[in-house]
C-alpha cells in the first residue's frame, strides 16, 4: 500500500509493474474478484458510520472487507485530517478488515492518485472493497467511474434534493440510502422527494432501478435491506453483463486519467492526442496496469526520456 | 456595609484519592483533622469508566488517579468512620454515577443513616464528558435517562442530595472562553431539565424542588476579575432560565448554588512554584462577591503540572482557603461589587453574548444535539487553538513559561521527587481483593439483582432501586455497566478536531512548511502521522491540538479520539502506513502503555517507525522510555509547537534515510 502511494519515479514504476503481474493473476480467476463499491454523499451525511454499520453487517455474513477512505487536502498547507477511521471502529481488531486512509492532495475531485491502484490491490484479497468519498458535485462522476455500484447517502432535509438534481448528481447513484432514519418523518420526506425526483430524470442503467432505502447508522434500522440492495446490484451487473463494461470504463478512466496527469496533454500529443489515448485504453486489458506502464514508456520514448 | 454577623465560610475540599479503599480513607481523615470541612472523593479510571480493576482496559490505571471501587465492601471501607450522616460528600463520578451513588445509600445504610440525611453530589453530568473529560461509558440517550433517574429518585429519597452538578469547569479546562463556558453550561442544564421535565413520574409541582437541586460546578481562571463577573452573569441568567422557562416560582429555588475548582490548564511546568499565587488569586475571583460566592471550593497544588499532588502540597493548598476564610476580613462584608457600573457592564456583556451563543445551541436541537453533530466539541477546540497560539506568540503572557523565563533553580522541586507515585504493588492488591470478593459473595443473588437491573431497564422503571439492590447484592462495577454496555454499546464522542481554517502563516510556520513540503518528496508523499490516546485516559488536549498543527505544518493526520488499545493503535499504523507516531499520555500510566506499543509494533514488524511521546511525564520516567526506544518526549513545558514539528520532521527524515 504504501508503495502504491510512492511518487518517486523509480517507485512509481515499481508499484505499476507489480500491480500489472497481479493484474494478470487476477485474469487467471474466473470470477469477477471483490464488489467494489463507491459511498458519496454531503460531509456529515453519515457515509462513514453508515459503512460502520455495513461492514458489521457483511462481516456477521461472512465477507471479508476492504477499505479505502479520502478526505480532502488543504489548500493552504498541503496537510489533511483523515476522519474517517475514526468513526469505521469495526475494523479494530478484526484482520477480515482493512481500513486505509488518504489524501485526495492536489486532486480536487474526491479521489486520490493511489485510490484506483489501491482498490486493486484489495480486490484481490477481500470480497467487498469499499472507497468512501465526500462530495457533491464533481466527485460523483469521479467515483462512479471506478466503481461497480455507488452508494450515495443523503441525510434528511429539505432542499438538498432539488440541488442534487439541479447538478445532475441523481444520474450516477445505483443505490440511495437516506440515512438517519431514527430522526422521523424528515427522513420520510427526503425519501420520498428523492424517489420522485428519480423517477423524472433518465439512469445511466435503463435495466436497473435505483431503489431508496430509509436506513439509520444509528439503530440498525434498514442496513440489512441496504446490504442485500448492493448484493441485487452486483447480481444485476453480473447477469446483464453490465460488470465487465464497467471495469472498462474503470480502465479507460484511469488509464486515461493517471497518463494525463503524468505527461500533460503535450506528452499525450506525443502518442496522437486524449482521443486515441482513450481508445487504446479502452482496448487494454484488467485494470489497465500493464496498459497503462506501456503507454507511458512509449510516450517517454517520444518525449525522448530514457524508458 | 459591615455584616451583623461574619459569614460561614464554604466548604472547604480537597480532590483526592488513590490506591486502594482503605489508603484513602486514611488519607480522608487526615485531612479532616487538618480542618477540611467536606471530602471530594477523586475515583480511578476504570472505575469512572465502568471496567473493574481485572478488565483488560484498566491495566496499569487501577488506584493511579484516583480510588478504585468495584464493590460494597471498598465502598465501606472508603467511609470507615466517617459518619456519612454528617459527612458533605462529592463525588466526581459520571457515566457510572446512578451505580457508585448506589454503593454510598447501601453504606450508608449498613451505617444505619436514612439515606434522607446524606448531603453531597454525585457530579453525574455527561455533557461535558463527551465534550472534555471522556469518562463517557455508554450513548448519550441512555446516559441521559441515567441521570434523569437519579434525579427523579433523589428528589423525594434524598433531599439534602445534589444529584447533579452541572459543570463549566472541564469546559475551561478543554479551552472553552467565558462566553462558552457560560453558554454550554447552561444548554446542559436545560437538556437535562427538559428531559425530567418530559417524565410521567415527576409532577409539574415537583419540578421546582428539582430546580432547586441542581447546582454547577465552575472553573476561576487568572483574569479573576472576569471570573468574578462571569459568577454574577450565570447567577442572574439561571435566575431568568429558570423562571421563565420552568415556571419556578420560588425565587429560593431560583438560586444559583456552585461549587469550584479553580484553573488547572494554567498551571505551569515551568516554574512551578509561581503557580501557587495563580491559585491564590482564582481563589478571590470565586469568594470576593457575596453574592456570588461559591458554596464549596477545592484548590488545585503548586505541582498540578508535574504529576500528582503529595499531602503536603494539598496541605498548603487547604491552608490558603483557611487563611482566606479566617484569617482576611472576607467574610465580614456584604457583597463589595453591587452598584458597580463597571462589574455591571461586564456582566451584561457576558450574559448578552452567552445568550446569543445559547440559543445558536438550542435552535439545532439543545446540548445533546449539539454533542453528536460536534458542534460544541469543535468550538472548544478551536479555542484552544486560539489560546495556544496565543501563548506561542507572547500575546498571552504567561510568567515563567513565555517570559520571564531566567529563573533561579527552583527549591521546590530540587533533589528528590516532588509529586506523589502510586505504590505499583496497588494493582495487584485490589485485583486479589476483588476475587475473594467474587469468591465469597452470593452468586444467586447476584444473578437476581441484576437480571432485576436489566427488567427494570426493560419496564422503563427507575433503574435506582434496583441498582440499591444490587449494591448490596454484591454485584461489581464491572457487571453493573456491563449491563448498559451489553444493551447499548460502546460510543465514542466525536473528536472536534475538524478541518478549520488554517491560520495565517507566520515565518517559522511558513518556513516550516518548506521542510515539510522537502519530507514528502524525499519520502515520496506527504508525512503521515498517526497521533494516538492509549489507555483510559481522557485528557485530549494535547492530541488534538498536535493533530492540528500537524495538519496546519503540511503533514497527514490520522487520530481517532481517546480510548484506544495499544493493539489498535498498532493495527492503525500499519494499515495507514504511517512516518511516525506520537502518543500523548497524561494519565500517568505511560509505563505500561507505551511498552505495549512499542512491543507491539515490534511484532508487526514497525520498529523502525519513530515513535515519540506527549504529556506528563517526570523526568526520570522520560529517560526511561528513551531507553525503551522512544525518541522524543514532549511535556508541557514545550509549549512551541512548531518546534516540536520541526524536530518531528527531522525524526521522520533520518528514519526514512536510514
Ligand atoms: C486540562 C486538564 C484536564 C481536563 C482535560 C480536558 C481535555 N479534554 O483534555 C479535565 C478537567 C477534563 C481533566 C480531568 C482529569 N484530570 Co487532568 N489535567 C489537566 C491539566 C490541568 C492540563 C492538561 C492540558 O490539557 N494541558 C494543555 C495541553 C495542550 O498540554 P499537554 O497535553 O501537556 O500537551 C503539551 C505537551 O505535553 C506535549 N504533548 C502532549 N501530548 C503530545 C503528543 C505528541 C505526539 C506530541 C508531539 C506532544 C505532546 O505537547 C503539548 C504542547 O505543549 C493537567 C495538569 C497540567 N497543568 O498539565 C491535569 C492532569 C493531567 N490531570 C490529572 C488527572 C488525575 C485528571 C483526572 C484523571 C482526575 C480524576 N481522578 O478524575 C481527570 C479525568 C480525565 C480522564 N478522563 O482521563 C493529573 C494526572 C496525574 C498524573 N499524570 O499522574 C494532572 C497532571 C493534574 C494533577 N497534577 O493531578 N484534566
Ligand atoms: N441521528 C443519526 N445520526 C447519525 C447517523 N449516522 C451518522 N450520524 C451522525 O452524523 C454525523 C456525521 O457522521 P459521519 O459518519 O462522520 O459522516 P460522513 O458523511 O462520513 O462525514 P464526512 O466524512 O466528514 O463527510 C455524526 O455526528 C454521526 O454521529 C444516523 O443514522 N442517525
Ligand atoms: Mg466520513
Amino acid at each position: 500500500m504504501n508503495l502504491l502511494d510512492d511518487r518517486r519515479p523509480g517507485r512509481r514504476e515499481a508499484a505499476l509493474g507489480l500491480l500489472a503481474t497481479l493484474e494478470r493473476a487476477a485474469a487467471a480467476q474466473t470470477n469477477a474478484g471483490a464488489a467494489r463499491i463507491g459511498i458519496t454523499g454531503a460531509p456529515g451525511a453519515g457515509k462513514s458510520t453508515l459503512l460502520d454499520a455495513l461492514v458489521r453487517r457483511l462481516r456477521a455474513r461472512g465477507q471479508t472487507v476492504g477499505i479505502v477512505a479520502v478526505d480532502p487536502s488543504s489548500r493552504v498547507s498541503g496537510g489533511a485530517l483523515l476522519g474517517d477511521r475514526a468513526r469505521v471502529r469495526s475494523g479494530a481488531r478484526d484482520r477480515g478488515v482493512f481500513f486505509r486512509s488518504m489524501a485526495a492532495r492536489e486532486r480536487l475531485g474526491g479521489l486520490a492518485d493511489a485510490t484506483w491502484p489501491s482498490m486493486a490491490v484489495l480486490s484481490a484479497v477481500f470480497d467487498v472493497v469499499f472507497v468512501e468519498t465526500v462530495g457533491v458535485g464533481q466527485s460523483e462522476a469521479e467515483v462512479t467511474e471506478l466503481v461497480d455500484t455507488l452508494l450515495f447517502v443523503a441525510q434528511p432535509g429539505a432542499g438538498d434534493v432539488l440541488q442534487f438534481m439541479k447538478a445532475g448528481i441523481l444520474e450516477h447513484p445505483d443505490v440511495f440510502a437516506v440515512n438517519k432514519a431514527d430522526v422521523g418523518a424528515a427522513a420520510e420526506r427526503t425519501a420520498g422527494e428523492l424517489a420522485a425526483g428519480l423517477s423524472l430524470g433518465a439512469q445511466a442503467d435503463a435495466d436497473w432501478r435505483p431503489p431508496v432505502l430509509l436506513v439509520s447508522a444509528r439503530d440498525g434500522r434498514g442496513i440489512d435491506e441496504l446490504a442485500d440492495a448492493l448484493a441485487a446490484h452486483r447480481a444485476h451487473l453480473v447477469a446483464s453483463g453490465e460488470l465487465a463494461e464497467r471495469r472498462r470504463r474503470a480502465r479507460t478512466a484511469y488509464v486515461s486519467d493517471t497518463l494525463e496527469r503524468r505527461y500533460g496533454s503535450f506528452g499525450v500529443e506525443r502518442i496522437g492526442g486524449r482521443e486515441a489515448l482513450r481508445a487504446r485504453a479502452d482496448a487494454g486489458h484488467g485494470a489497465g496496469f500493464e496498459t497503462a506502464l506501456a503507454i507511458g514508456r512509449e510516450i517517454e520514448a517520444a518525449l525522448g526520456k530514457p524508458a | 456595609m459591615t455584616l451583623p454577623h461574619r459569614d460561614a465560610p464554604w466548604v472547604f475540599r480537597t480532590y483526592s484519592g488513590h490506591t486502594s479503599a482503605r489508603a484513602s480513607n486514611e488519607l480522608y481523615r487526615a485531612n479532616l483533622a487538618k480542618g477540611q470541612t467536606g471530602l471530594s472523593v477523586a475515583f480511578d479510571l476504570p472505575t469512572q469508566t465502568g471496567y473493574d480493576s481485572d478488565h483488560a482496559l484498566a491495566r496499569g490505571e487501577v488506584g493511579k488517579v484516583g480510588v478504585p471501587i468495584c464493590h460494597i465492601e471498598d465502598m465501606q471501607a472508603l467511609f470507615e468512620s466517617i459518619p456519612l450522616g454528617r459527612m458533605n460528600t462529592s463525588m466526581t463520578i459520571n457515566a457510572t454515577a446512578a451505580w457508585l451513588l448506589s454503593l454510598y445509600v447501601a453504606t450508608a445504610e449498613r451505617q444505619g443513616v436514612d439515606p434522607r440525611q446524606l448531603s453531597g453530589t454525585t457530579q453525574n453530568d455527561i455533557i461535558k464528558e463527551y465534550l472534555s473529560r471522556g469518562t463517557y461509558a455508554f450513548p448519550p440517550e441512555p446516559s441521559m435517562r441515567l441521570i434523569s433517574d437519579m434525579i427523579a429518585y433523589s428528589v423525594d429519597a434524598m433531599p439534602k442530595w445534589n444529584p447533579i452538578n452541572i459543570c463549566s469547569y472541564h469546559l475551561q479546562e478543554a479551552g472553552a472562553t467565558t462566553v462558552q463556558e457560560i453558554a454550554y453550561a447552561m444548554a446542559n442544564a436545560i437538556a437535562v431539565l427538559d428531559a425530567v421535565r418530559a417524565r410521567p413520574d415527576v409532577p409539574a409541582s415537583a419540578l421546582s424542588r428539582v430546580v432547586g437541586r441542581i447546582s454547577f460546578f465552575l472553573n476561576a481562571g487568572i483574569r479573576f476579575v472576569e471570573e468574578m463577573c462571569k459568577c454574577r452573569a450565570m447567577a442572574e441568567l439561571w435566575d431568568e432560565i429558570t423562571r421563565d422557562r420552568y415556571g419556578v416560582a420560588d425565587a429560593r429555588e431560583r438560586r444559583f448554588r456552585y461549587g469550584v475548582q479553580v484553573n488547572s490548564l494554567g498551571l505551569t511546568e515551568s516554574q512551578p512554584e509561581n503557580n501557587i499565587i495563580r491559585i491564590v488569586l482564582e481563589a478571590l475571583g470565586v469568594t470576593l462577591s457575596r453574592n456570588a460566592r461559591c458554596r464549596a471550593l477545592q484548590l488545585p497544588a503548586w505541582n498540578e503540572a508535574l504529576g500528582l499532588p503529595r499531602r503536603w502540597d494539598q496541605q498548603w493548598s487547604l491552608r490558603i482557603q483557611q487563611i482566606l476564610a479566617y484569617e482576611t476580613d472576607l467574610l465580614e462584608y456584604a457583597d463589595l461589587f453591587d452598584g458597580s457600573p463597571v462589574v455591571a457592564e461586564r456582566v451584561t456583556e457576558l450574559k448578552r453574548a452567552a445568550r446569543e451563543e445559547l440559543e445558536r445551541v438550542l435552535a439545532m436541537g439543545g446540548a445533546v444535539a449539539a454533542v453528536e453533530n460536534a458542534y460544541m466539541k469543535r468550538r472548544l477546540v478551536e479555542s484552544q487553538t486560539a489560546r495556544l497560539r496565543a501563548i506561542e506568540h507572547g500575546e498571552i503572557q504567561v510568567v515563567g513559561l513565555n517570559c520571564f523565563t531566567e529563573s533561579e533553580p527552583s527549591a521546590l522541586t530540587e533533589g528528590a521527587h516532588s509529586i506523589l507515585r502510586v505504590d505499583e504493588f496497588a494493582e495487584r492488591d485490589q485485583i486479589e481483593r476483588l476475587r475473594a470478593f467474587r469468591a465469597k459473595r452470593g452468586e444467586a443473588d447476584v444473578q437476581a439483582a441484576l437480571q432485576g437491573l436489566r427488567d427494570a431497564i426493560a419496564n422503563g422503571a427507575n433503574v435506582m432501586p434496583a441498582s440499591i439492590r444490587a449494591a448490596h447484592a454484591g454485584v461489581t462495577t464491572g457487571e453493573w455497566a456491563g449491563v448498559f454496555r451489553t444493551l447499548y454499546g460502546e460510543y465514542r464522542a466525536p473528536t472536534g478536531v475538524a478541518v478549520s481554517a488554517a491560520p495565517a502563516a507566520d515565518h517559522t510556520l511558513a518556513e516550516l512548511r518548506k521542510t515539510v513540503k522537502q519530507l514528502g518528496d524525499q519520502l515520496g508523499r506527504p508525512p503521515k502521522i498517526l497521533v494516538g490516546k492509549p489507555g483510559l485516559d481522557g485528557h485530549s488536549n494535547g492530541a488534538e491540538q498536535i493533530a492540528v498543527r500537524a495538519r496546519d505544518v503540511g503533514m497527514e493526520v490520522v487520530y481517532e479520539g481517546i480510548r484506544l488499545t495499544p493493539e489498535e493503535i498498532v493495527q492503525s499504523a500499519r494499515d495507514e502506513g504511517v512516518h511516525v507516531i506520537g502518543l500523548s499520555i497524561l494519565s500517568g500510566s505511560h509505563g505500561v502503555l507505551v511498552m505495549d506499543v512499542l512491543e507491539g509494533l515490534r511484532r508487526a514488524g514497525l520498529e523502525r517507525v519513530p515513535v515519540v511521546v506527549g504529556g506528563i511525564i517526570p523526568d526520570d520516567d522520560a529517560a526511561k522510555l528513551a531507553e525503551a526506544g522512544v525518541k522524543r518526549v514532549y511535556t508541557p513545558k514545550d509549549f512551541d509547537l512548531n518546534r516540536i514539528f520541526g524536530e518531528i520532521a527531522s525524526l521522520v527524515s533520518e528514519a526514512a534515510a536510514a
